[in-house]
């Protein structure tokens, strides 16, 4: 009876944090996705710069030619924290793509080069326009991707890596694919990747797994530009917070000892 | 006593006598506290932390953002990218609405454990449902700003319900829409009332605190105590020392929550631009109106269901006349204690349920859980209080003169966790 006030403390604080994870495990009946060793997880966590790198060299290589990045610019990829590209390997990135500017003083709309401050070039002028392109299905924009899908990063990864021969006696439709971790087991993607389909200017070899580890990190910064700082300067706030809190704890009891010991 | 205070300063003394803010920070600083207040009675001042926090940060969100369909999204995301530390700002509202109301949940809960609600604090329970009714409405219509897919169609299901009421269902949920489909003035509106409400809300927490003022904190024996006395400490330092170390803790999870996990206790559909033609598999509202949603959706039907969800909020707002036990304190009241309890994983329940589709199993525990939940308040509570068998209360919290051994210690326990 005497400690049923710590007792029911521990209760009810146990359930608040069932609560949390119940609603985390709203399972729907989905393969688990794979799991990977992202350097980017935990509280200390940060993007491999290269792998960066390699990521959107598979981006703009295969990727691109179907699915947008309407969130980034060409200066993005030379940010701190990004893949860190250096000024002059952004301008000549940039340089690459051609964008609609204008008007210019006769009136009329012309191309130019991109230049860093652009956003990334879409591969097609509208929605329409790309779902039309895919058999009826749409690319999604890739800027946000890794948090727009449950799983994040390591389901982006699963599903570049989930293409497996359909079992037997499943009928599937023409550009309709089987793919493990995808909704229904069906994406209508077909898969992107193929070994040696990009050659690395870093010369890593370009297996499967290791382009889709590459694009996967790329996503995950795109999706989350900050992340590195966030994780740095939470490491200090809450390192801050903890030091204030024993001291102001101390402090508590020292005041109160006053109180405790009137009795 | 504050009351017949007079400042020190000839200035101050001026100042006072025109505008009285002195004696009020005096009446602050001195307000007799009742000494052996646990750390369920924090919650108050955290909640008032998140209340500021959510302003000053929404205030600066609201700089950046543009309250427009087509530009809503990106602007999210440009505050996200381009704005200095945007991110950080956006993620401590987006979670902090989160922790306000992990924060009121336990704090509702504290009153209904402890008996906070019964007289002479009626108002201030009614008034705290006020406020728990308008952050409700606060954190539904600030969900709907970011123009994800669960803001569209979670604010396409919400304002869908008023459709049920007979005659006006449909002129109402069209005035709200401004149209014909949740839309552009459903989010412009949403904006520019989401900006409003935290300041509705600042109000009523004033008169809250003040009502709180008139008979003073109620405490874990739940006893009417002598103010001040030996059973009471002046407000500062003891009480604010003690809720800044509560704070703090609470912060620190906090900012595990911002710096760590910033999207866990969202969907991630959300960060899908609303489209009006695709509708998610799942609606899910945010976690902590599940418990509502949970109800809403046992009922097959759907003006039943919206008369229920509004019932299971309103039935809390007589609760100091539906309880009508003399005794305070759960502590002393152990068939109270247990359904206490109950109700607490009850709700749990429903939450858990209100995130799952609603059919087989689920609807079978959302539907007895709903029941249940009404069951506590309309029969077991007014029942209860009129037949248990309470134990006896200390007549103060200093001197158990009244309790035997058992009661003593508990009292010790309280106070040890000062
Ligand atoms: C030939 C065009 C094309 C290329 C190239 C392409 N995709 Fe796709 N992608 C699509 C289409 C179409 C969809 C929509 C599939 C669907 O909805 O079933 C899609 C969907 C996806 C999805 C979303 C799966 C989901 O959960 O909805 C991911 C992830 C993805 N692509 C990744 C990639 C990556 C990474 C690359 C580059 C390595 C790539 N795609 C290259 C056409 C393409
Ligand atoms: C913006 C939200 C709120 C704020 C800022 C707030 C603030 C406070 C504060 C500072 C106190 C005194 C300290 C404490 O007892 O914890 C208090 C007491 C109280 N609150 Fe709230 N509150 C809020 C919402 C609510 C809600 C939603 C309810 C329930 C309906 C509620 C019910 C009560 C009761 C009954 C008391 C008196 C407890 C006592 O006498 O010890 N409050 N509130």
């Amino acid at each position: 009876m005497c400690n049923t006030q710590t007792k029911s403390r521990t209760i009810f604080l146990s359930l608040i944090f069932l609560l949390f994870a119940f609603n985390q495990a709203q399972s729907e009946e989905k393969i688990k996705p794979l799991e990977v060793d992202w350097t980017f997880k935990g509280i200390t966590g940060k993007f491999d710069r290269a792998s960066l790198q390699r990521g959107y060299q598979v981006y703009t290589e295969v990727c691109a030619s179907c699915h947008s990045m309407n969130l980034l610019s060409y200066r993005n990829l030379g940010e701190k924290g990004g893949p860190e590209f250096s000024v002059d390997q952004v301008k000549a990135i940039a340089a690459n793509f051609e964008v609609e500017d204008g008007p210019n003083d006769e009136g009329d709309m012309f191309t130019r080069p991109a230049r860093p401050s652009d956003k990334f070039v879409s591969p097609y002028p509208n929605v329409q326009a790309a779902t039309a392109a895919n058999g009826g299905a749409y690319p999604p924009d890739m800027s946000v991707l890794v948090k727009a899908r449950k799983g994040g990063s390591d389901y982006i990864y699963s599903v570049l890596m989930g293409y497996e021969e359909p079992p037997q006696g499943l009928e599937l439709d023409d550009g309709v694919y089987y793919n493990k971790y995808m909704d229904g087991q069906k994406i209508k993607m077909s898969n992107p990747l193929s070994e040696g389909i990009v050659s690395y200017s870093d010369g890593t070899n370009a297996t499967v797994s290791q382009m889709a580890k590459d694009v996967t990190t790329f996503l995950t910064w795109s999706a989350e530009p900050h992340l590195e700082t966030r994780h740095k300067l939470g490491l200090k706030v809450i390192i801050f917070l903890i030091i204030f809190t024993i001291l102001v704890y101390l402090s508590m009891r020292r005041l109160w000892s006053r109180i405790d010991s009137e009795k | 006593m504050s009351e017949n205070y007079v400042p020190s300063s000839k200035f101050g003394k001026w100042f006072n006598d025109r505008l009285p803010l002195l004696t009020l920070s005096k009446h602050l600083t001195d307000y007799p506290t009742p000494k052996n207040l646990n750390y369920w009675w924090t919650f108050g001042g955290i909640l008032t932390f998140c209340l500021i926090s959510q302003i000053i940060t929404g205030i600066v969100l609201g700089m950046h953002y543009v309250a427009h369909a087509d530009m809503a999204f990106n602007s999210i995301e440009h505050i996200m990218r381009d704005v200095n530390y945007g991110w950080l700002i956006r993620y401590i509202h987006s979670n902090g609405a989160s922790m306000f109301f992990l924060a009121v949940y336990i704090h509702i809960f504290r009153s209904l454990f402890y008996g906070s609600y019964k007289s002479p604090r009626e108002i201030i329970w009614i008034l705290g449902m006020l406020i728990y009714l308008l952050m409700m409405a606060t954190a539904f219509m600030g969900y709907v700003l970011p123009w994800g897919q669960m803001s569209f169609w979670g604010a396409t299901v919400i304002t869908n319900l008023f459709s049920a009421i007979p005659l006006v269902g449909e002129s109402i949920t069209n005035w709200l829409w401004g149209g014909f489909a949740v839309d552009n003035p459903t989010l412009t509106r949403f904006f520019s009332l989401h900006y409003l409400f935290p300041f509705l809300i600042l109000g009523l927490v004033v008169l809250h605190i003040w009502a709180l003022h008139v008979p003073g904190n109620n405490n874990p024996v739940g006893i009417d105590i002598k103010k001040p006395s030996k059973d009471t400490v002046p407000f500062h330092p003891y009480i604010t020392i003690k809720d800044l170390f509560a704070l703090l803790v609470f912060m620190i999870i906090f900012s595990g929550f911002i710096f760590f996990a910033p999207n866990i206790l969202g969907h991630s559909d959300n960060y899908i631009e609303a489209n009006p033609l695709v509708t998610p598999k799942h609606i899910v509202p945010e976690w902590y109106l599940l418990p509502f949603y949970a109800i809403l959706r046992s009922v097959p039907d759907k003006l039943g269901g919206v008369i229920l969800l509004f019932a299971s909020i309103f039935i809390l707002i007589a609760l100091p006349w539906l309880d009508s036990s003399k005794v305070r304190s759960a502590i002393f009241r152990p068939v109270y204690k247990i359904f206490f309890w109950i109700l607490v994983i009850d709700v749990l329940a429903l939450g858990y349920v209100g995130a799952m589709p609603a059919e087989g199993l689920y609807l079978l525990v959302a539907r007895v859980a709903t029941i249940y939940y009404f069951a506590h308040f309309l029969i077991i509570l007014p029942i209860l209080s009129r037949i248990e068998k309470t134990e006896p209360v200390p007549l103060s919290i200093t001197e158990p003169v009244l309790g035997g051994m058992p009661k003593t210690e508990m009292i010790r326990s309280d106070k040890k966790n000062v």
